[in-house]
């Protein structure tokens, strides 16, 4: 019922393949091999990086918000996927007016649940907060293998984004690059969005503490709602483009629970910049230990993140909050 | 727990503290209730009434001990933890590993082996987890099963890897009762006696004065702290026992099946204890039972028929719980009795 896929198990974030080839001549000695080696695995981990953050943003902001324990946030990435992936297969939709649809419609749906499942819970035990979610990802898991069937869904990428890319000393896959601009781009709307708007900085507040932003006239319920909702866009959008390489069906928030859960705590609750940062080092770690130790490479991720969170319970990047 | 009937004087007039109903209630809750023995009076009827599943009975007599093991963590101290399958999965490999390469296989001491084990993973995860809360200890819980799923996954050579460890030999138990993975008559009745002993065993935990302060910290840290209770030992003592139950589960599955695989370690198994623990109402002593009967037979009838819409009637039935019935099914009979009694009370009128 629940394949929790880890290690060599099942597809995983690095599953994305490198396709890399050289310039020119190919034998330039061991040490240039190297240093392209590890240009393609900082890219690989970068592309899978950015996936990761795209798709956890919203938890860490809704979790920093609410201290609402979501673990059914993977399931919006994955309703978001399917939508994406349908309108494109049935529709004829292009990939980048498909993704715009898929946040526009799982936002949208995710304000439904927000209002009216997810709002009776905000002061109720975690463990509720717990049990609500992981039978609202089964509910989602069951839905979707109904409706759609439990096989694996393929995301055609448009043409313009299928092979590989001149970057002057070597070719790398387009998608990864678009991945990687793309997610640089959204990293840094985001950080204006937070630093500069009013909005931001009534998220920020109530993040640091909710009683005091509260109590000064901030609406925290409607923010919440529209958090989570742009949260849950966001999730979408990663569901879809990450579709290409992490599979895309039923099962996909419980396989990637963890990193989910694993980016939000290493990075710290509410925190933009520091969910980035992990959603980064998670990707190219987990890039690295694919290819120098196969073997347990998965085990160091988990007992990094056990170390960690010892260490800073508030996450790498989190501030003290009470 | 049932608040008895008010009796003498509920003033501190007369008697003093002794008569007070919330003494009374203090000193009597322990008290064996007349239907107590009603689980095992049916859970040895199954045996007599349905011989040909009793394969399926002794799944879900070490589903129920699993079950209590977390109540004692969850229910009673309030650790919301999300890796429990993480020592009856070591529990369950101790059992196997040794068995496999020869090395112990008598089955009760090996029991204490693998609550041994378990404990002593409890006692170590416990006091470094134990200092975080709320989400931290959710991931570091979740992380550290991962892991010890992990490894198994990988020590190929000690645990068998993926595969697992196929036919365990098991020798009889007392060196005269052959377990026979077909007919598991023995297997039942071993598990139904260990299960007793250890519902003993937590019954009596439960009541006792540590028992109440695990309760008090469940309800609030800060007046345990206050009130000088030393919080963290307590914690660790609780988790490091309920991971000794846990694990002593875990062995008598590894027992009774012969075989060890990774489904014992997932958070396929510790989501499900958990489902099965809420669903009975945790935080008392037979929400463990109510659960596992409920889901077992649910499952049993349902999931392999139709496993996608089992999992949506899954789905669904927890959001219901988690939104109107917070205490599970032994909560709502509780509520409706009260309201029952309220009714008779109030046809009674005034006293």
């Amino acid at each position: 019922m629940l394949p929790l896929t880890l290690g060599e198990r099942g597809p995983t974030v690095s599953a994305a393949p490198s396709h890399v080839t050289l310039n020119g001549p190919t034998d330039w000695g061991p040490l240039v091999n190297f240093g392209i080696d590890l240009v393609s695995m900082l890219l690989g981990g970068l592309a899978a990086g950015m996936v990761l953050f795209i798709v956890s943003v919203g938890l860490s902001v809704t979790m920093g918000l609410m201290g609402f324990v979501n673990l059914a946030h993977g399931g919006f990435a994955m309703l978001g996927g399917y939508v994406i992936v349908l309108l494109m297969r049935n529709w004829g939709i292009g990939f980048i007016p498909a993704l715009a649809l898929g946040f526009v419609i799982i936002a949208a749906v995710s304000i439904v649940f927000e209002r009216l499942l997810y709002s009776r819970l905000y002061r109720a035990a975690e463990l509720d907060q717990v049990l609500f979610t992981i039978g609202l990802v089964f509910f989602m898991i069951a839905s979707v293998t109904l409706v759609i069937g439990p096989e694996n869904q393929q995301l055609m990428l448009p043409s313009w984004l299928q092979g590989q890319l001149d970057l002057g000393i070597l070719h790398y896959r387009t998608y990864s690059i678009f991945l990687i601009a793309v997610g640089t781009l959204i990293v840094l709307g985001l950080w204006l969005g937070f630093e500069r708007t009013r909005m931001g900085a009534q998220i920020r507040a109530a993040v640091d503490n909710r009683r005091m932003a509260e109590s000064l006239g901030i609406n925290i319920d409607r923010l919440f709602m529209l958090t989570f909702a742009f949260g849950s866009g966001m999730a979408a959008i990663g569901g879809g483009l990450g579709a290409e390489f992490l599979g895309l069906n039923p099962q996909y928030p419980l396989i990637y629970l963890v990193y989910f859960l694993i980016v939000v705590s290493v990075g710290g609750l509410g925190r933009v910049t520091g969910v980035f940062f992990a959603s980064l080092i998670i990707g190219v770690l987990d890039f690295a230990l694919k290819k120098y130790l196969p073997q347990g490479g998965t085990l160091f991720i988990f007992a990094l993140t056990i170390l960690l969170l010892l260490w800073r319970p508030q996450g790498l990047f989190g501030g003290k909050t009470s | 727990m049932t608040m008895p009937a008010q009796r003498g004087n509920p003033g501190l007039t007369t008697a003093g503290l002794s008569d007070h109903p919330a003494a009374l209630a203090l000193v009597g809750r322990h008290r064996v209730r007349i239907w107590e023995p009603l689980p095992w009076i049916l859970a040895l009827a199954f045996y007599f009434a349905f011989p040909n599943h009793l394969g399926f009975g002794t799944e879900l007599l070490v589903t129920i001990l699993f079950a209590l093991s977390l109540d004692l963590a969850l229910g009673y101290a309030g650790i919301v933890t999300l890796g429990h399958a993480a020592f009856f999965g070591a529990g369950a490999y101790t059992v196997g590993m040794l068995a496999h390469h020869g090395i112990w296989s008598e089955p009760i001491s090996g029991l204490m082996l693998a609550a041994g084990v378990a404990a002593l993973i409890g006692l170590v995860s416990g006091l470094i987890l134990l200092r975080t809360t709320g989400l931290t200890l959710l991931m570091l819980t979740l992380c550290t099963m991962a892991l010890l799923e992990e490894a198994a996954n990988m020590g190929e050579k000690y645990t068998g890897g993926f595969d697992g460890l196929p036919n365990l030999p098991i020798p009889p138990l007392f060196g005269m009762f052959e377990f026979n993975p077909l007919y598991p008559r023995v297997q039942y009745l071993y598990v139904l006696g260990v299960l007793f002993v250890c519902f003993l065993f937590i019954r009596m935990l439960v009541y006792s004065p540590f028992g109440q302060s695990l309760t008090g910290i469940r309800e609030n840290v800060l007046r345990m702290h206050a009130v000088g209770a030393p919080v963290n030992w307590r914690l660790v003592t609780c988790y490091t026992i309920s991971a000794a139950i846990a694990g002593i589960a875990g062995g008598l599955w590894a027992q009774a099946n012969a075989y060890v695989n990774l489904s014992t370690l997932g958070l396929d198994r510790a989501a499900t204890v958990l489902i099965i623990l809420v669903l009975g109402g945790y935080g008392r002593l037979y929400g463990a039972f109510v659960g596992a009967v409920v889901y077992m037979a649910l499952s049993h009838f349902l999931a392999k028929v139709y496993p996608t819409a089992w999992q949506l009637g899954l789905g669904l039935l927890l959001m219901l719980i988690a939104l109107f019935a917070r205490n599970g099914v032994l909560g709502l009979w509780d509520q409706i009795t009260t309201r029952f009694r309220f009714k008779s009370a109030a046809k009674r009128g005034p006293p």
